[in-house]
């Protein structure tokens, strides 16, 4: 839907021929973790993104994995690609439902490519229960307002995460994908 | 801040997409492909497509049906009818639905929810309640409204979300169809009982209504069909409506 025909990889051989990587996720980080460790795709991106050979981004869950631990399903280590847990959403006195369900504005400063032609305060869709909290501000990209504040787009170099669908997120989502093929 | 969601819901059945009253009475309003284009034009915040005779006629989804549905379609596509068991969630997700919607299935086999959530996510699995009033009270209904069940729909909603249910769709069946409004009464009293979003259904006839649902009953999200099948009303309208009542909505 932005323009380029993606190739699904269910294990690691080939990584290497690819420029662009995306890292979806949807369940819970453990068992992704044990999954990716398991068919060797752990190492193979992390050294992919050592010598620079990719840009990848991850979504929802992917996005979680780059972090250095969750705290998800009895807790697990992730890829330590962007320094951060991740932990779960805690209501406020508001009372939040969780998981956190539907479009919610993300605020950025319009600084990283990223998110160029994207206003800030834009609606992505959001589906989870955890967030990741990043170490350091400079990888924060984008904040999204839901139990408090967290962060809704991180990067640190040529890592990326989104926390929030950009494939169903309409034409802002597309935007994002559209910017990311790009770099 | 989490905006609520204006949700057209899409009843489908033989080849036709319907529209009935009270569940019943049902007439075929337009072509399908046609919905769903103008639908996507309109922005919509999310789509659920619904194939209502999949239950009572005992057919599969139509897996060809939902890929080309969800090619058009860049904003969460829910789907549901005659879901019954995990491997036609593979296939309904993997055809390229983002979540399912269960109903009939999940109550006749209560392990249903739990086993799409272990496996899919909670995130994916809408649990549908129809409901209608009995001298004991709501009651919720299956097999499209014509089996009622003894089972207090707040009772169920609980249910359901104790077994990982992502979201609650809750639809009134006397008041489906007729544009008369929802029955909040009914959709506060599930909003108070669990902690997981919930989805107003069944009598939406005004933006009026939807701004009801939203605050006397409480509900995230609002689905209806009729309003946008037989006037003139639109997602867009109903969320400028409801923004300028000071209600957070994507616009």
């Amino acid at each position: 839907m932005a323009g380029c025909e993606p190739r699904i990889l269910d294990q690691p051989d080939g990584l290497e021929d690819f420029s662009h990587v995306i890292l979806p996720g949807v369940g819970a980080l453990p068992k992704a973790m044990e999954t990716l460790n398991n068919l060797g795709f752990s190492d193979k991106l992390k050294g992919l993104v050592a010598d620079e050979r990719i840009i990848l981004l991850g979504v929802c869950l992917g996005m979680q994995l780059l972090a250095n631990e969750s705290e998800e399903a009895g807790g697990a280590e992730g890829l330590g690609l962007i320094p951060g847990k991740v932990s779960y959403l805690k209501p406020t006195e508001q009372n939040e439902p969780i998981p956190h369900v539907g479009w919610n504005g993300a605020d950025h400063d319009g600084g990283h490519e990223l998110l160029n032609g994207v206003p800030s305060g834009n609606d992505f869709y959001f589906v989870h229960s955890l967030s990741f909290q990043a170490e350091e501000a400079a990888d924060v990209i984008a904040t999204t307002n839901y139990c408090g504040e967290f962060v809704s787009v991180v990067g640190r170099g040529a890592v990326m995460g989104a926390q929030f669908h950009p494939e169903l997120s309409s034409r802002h989502g597309i935007q994002i994908l559209r910017n990311f093929l790009a770099m | 801040m989490l905006k609520v969601r204006v949700i057209p819901t899409i009843l489908y059945r033989d080849s036709g997409v319907v529209k009935g009253r009270s569940f019943d009475s049902w007439r075929r309003v337009s072509s399908l492909i046609e919905t769903i284009r103008v639908y996507t034009l309109r922005e919509v915040d999310e789509l659920v497509f619904l194939d209502i005779a999949a239950t009572p006629k005992r057919h599969f989804p139509d897996l060809e049906l939902i890929s080309e549905i969800s090619d058009s379609c860049i904003v969460p596509l829910s789907v549901g009818g005659g879901i019954k068991d995990v491997d036609m969630v593979r296939d309904v997700l993997k055809a390229g639905a983002d979540k399912v919607v269960v109903n009939s299935a999940a109550y006749e086999r209560p392990k249903l929810i739990s086993e799409i959530s272990d496996l899919f996510g909670s995130q994916c699995v809408i649990a549908s309640i129809d409901v209608c009033e009995t001298k004991n009270g709501y009651r919720a209904a299956i097999e499209c409204g014509t089996v009622v069940t003894e089972t207090n729909p707040v009772e169920l909603a609980l249910r359901y979300e104790r077994d990982g249910a992502g979201e609650i769709i809750i639809t009134s069946i006397p008041r489906d169809g007729t544009m008369q409004g929802y029955d909040t009464g009914l959709i506060r009293q599930v909003s108070d009982a669990v902690s997981i979003p919930v989805i107003a259904s069944g009598g939406a006839g005004e933006y009026e209504h939807m701004y009801e649902a939203l605050t006397e009953g409480k509900a995230n999200a609002v689905a209806s069909a009729a309003m946008y099948h037989f006037t003139d009303q639109t997602p867009r309208g109903a969320k400028l409506f409801l923004r300028d009542k000071g209600i957070p909505v994507r616009l």
